[in-house]
């Protein structure tokens, strides 16, 4: 055995290794824009389908909303956990990322911070464009805190997922398969929520979902914060 | 610097490793060759903490692996076929993200310094993706030597390279092993390596079947060497 060298190179803390993660996603985002107008062009299109499809009168649009927009999100949500994580995967960055001397939560959570914040960026110009083409008023506090948290939990989960489905040839396939499943209880959570406070419901009837969604998103945070780092071993 | 007792892999049913032997002195340039599917890339993944062995003992700069990969990895510097760098990010930003990784002190002045040792400073500011293959190659090893590690890992380095940017990765790999680092690489090409190593290990079929340093090797050719060894 040899003996270990006892110079200590600096390491950094947990909040600056995920920051730099999120800054090097949102710096390569922001100049390439592929994996955004992909997801935002996926987003526009399944809403206006829907329009078309559906062609409902004004109550029943009130009543499918709610559905219509999870659908949306979640949809354009797995495009963007693909995308992401073939990125690292495609040039070896992934290896890159692991050789670093950081806790391997750090990068799972700059990860899952930026697909979050691509995920709110598309949200954020869809629900206008839904507002105008189904006349329905979407502007609802109520109504942004439920995507906020139903963004959350989705996305912690499908990072973890990404992060697993990357390792497989069949990962674009392999992804919605894992992930649909495991995120029932987010959708179905976030559906209901958002349905209450469309409807201007009373808050004890939105407070089970609304609490679904809180608690569902603390679990799989500290799931993935858990086990990130056997996910990514070999 | 770097020793590994009876090593073994297994990936499922086939054994890639069967029992590994090796040692590495500090300051020590090893090249390590070996045909197809004899387990150097494995070999290499595992003492860069990217892959686990499933037996025998493993230890870098005097870390276990895998139990102290934390410890290793930040005295690890890593070169594979691939760049493991981004594309959308300029050659600056792409050594920016990784000094903030190993949370290195002085990254505005490093970076300068190392993109002037791999000669792309005047490239700075411009896009990977609008690298040539040897100009990202050479960009991979600023990377690695970025937060001036102990150890360095090569493997297969000079994969889909041309005369002139191997010439110049030469060059590079020379100002890297000169400062001192322990240098671990894997090659097809006997030629370069024979100019560059001090020590050459033939590995096949998962164990090292023959080992000899420049010095020993005399004035025979590493050719007849590498073919004699895996005859024998």
């Amino acid at each position: 055995m040899t003996t270990a060298i006892n110079h200590q190179p600096p390491r950094p803390s947990f909040l600056k290794a995920t920051f730099a993660v999120t800054w090097k996603d949102l710096t390569a985002e922001f100049r390439s824009h592929e994996l955004f107008s992909a997801m935002l062009v996926f987003s526009l299109l399944v809403i206006l389908i829907f329009n078309f499809a559906l062609e409902l009168d004004i109550t029943t649009r009130q009543s499918v909303t709610a559905g219509v927009l999870w659908v949306t999100f979640a949809f354009a949500g797995t495009l963007g956990l693909n995308r992401s994580m073939a990125v690292e995967k495609d040039r070896g960055c992934l290896d890159g990322l692991l050789l670093a001397p950081v806790d391997r939560s750090a990068i799972y959570f700059g990860k899952a911070i930026s697909n979050l914040v691509f995920m709110l960026i598309v949200e954020v110009i869809v629900l206008p464009v839904y507002s105008f083409l189904y006349n329905v008023n979407l502007f609802n506090p109520g109504l942004f805190l439920v995507i906020l948290l139903g963004s959350i939990g989705y996305i912690a989960v499908g990072t973890l997922l990404a992060s697993m489905a990357i390792q497989a040839r069949t990962r674009d396939v392999l992804l919605p398969i894992l992930l649909f499943p495991v995120a029932v209880p987010v959708l179905i959570a976030a559906v209901k929520a958002s349905e209450g406070f469309l409807a201007g419901s009373d808050f004890s009837t939105i407070y089970a979902p609304f609490s679904l969604l809180i608690g569902y998103d603390v679990i799989f945070i500290a799931v993935a914060y858990m086990v990130f780092d056997y996910v990514v071993a070999e | 610097m770097i020793t590994v007792h009876k090593l073994v892999k297994r990936f499922g049913m086939k054994t890639v490793l069967r029992g590994l032997d090796f040692e590495v002195q500090p300051g020590e340039f090893v090249a390590i060759f070996g045909p197809n599917g004899a387990g150097k890339t494995t070999f290499l993944r595992i003492l860069a903490s990217l892959s686990r062995p499933s037996l025998g003992e493993v230890s870098v700069a005097g870390y276990r692996l895998p139990d102290q990969a934390a410890a290793v990895r930040a005295r690890l510097g890593v070169v594979s076929h691939l760049p493991l760098l981004y594309g959308d990010l300029t050659a600056e930003e792409n050594l920016r993200f990784f000094g903030r990784l190993y949370g290195v002190s002085n990254i505005e002045s490093r970076i300068m310094e190392v993109l002037e040792m791999v000669g792309l400073a005047s490239r700075r500011r411009d896009l990977v993706r609008t690298f040539s293959r040897g100009m990202q190659q050479r960009l991979a090893i600023g990377r690695a030597v970025f937060h001036d590690p102990d150890v360095m890992l090569f493997d297969e380095p000079y994969t889909g390279l041309d005369q002139d940017a191997s010439a110049m990765l030469d060059d590079v790999l020379r100002s890297v092993a000169a400062k001192g680092r322990t240098v671990v690489m894997t090659s097809h090409d006997l030629m370069r390596a024979e100019a560059l190593a001090t020590r050459f290990d033939i590995l096949s079929r998962g164990v090292i079947v023959a080992s000899a340093t420049r010095k020993q090797l005399g004035k025979s050719k590493l050719l007849s060497f590498y073919e004699k060894a895996l005859t024998d």
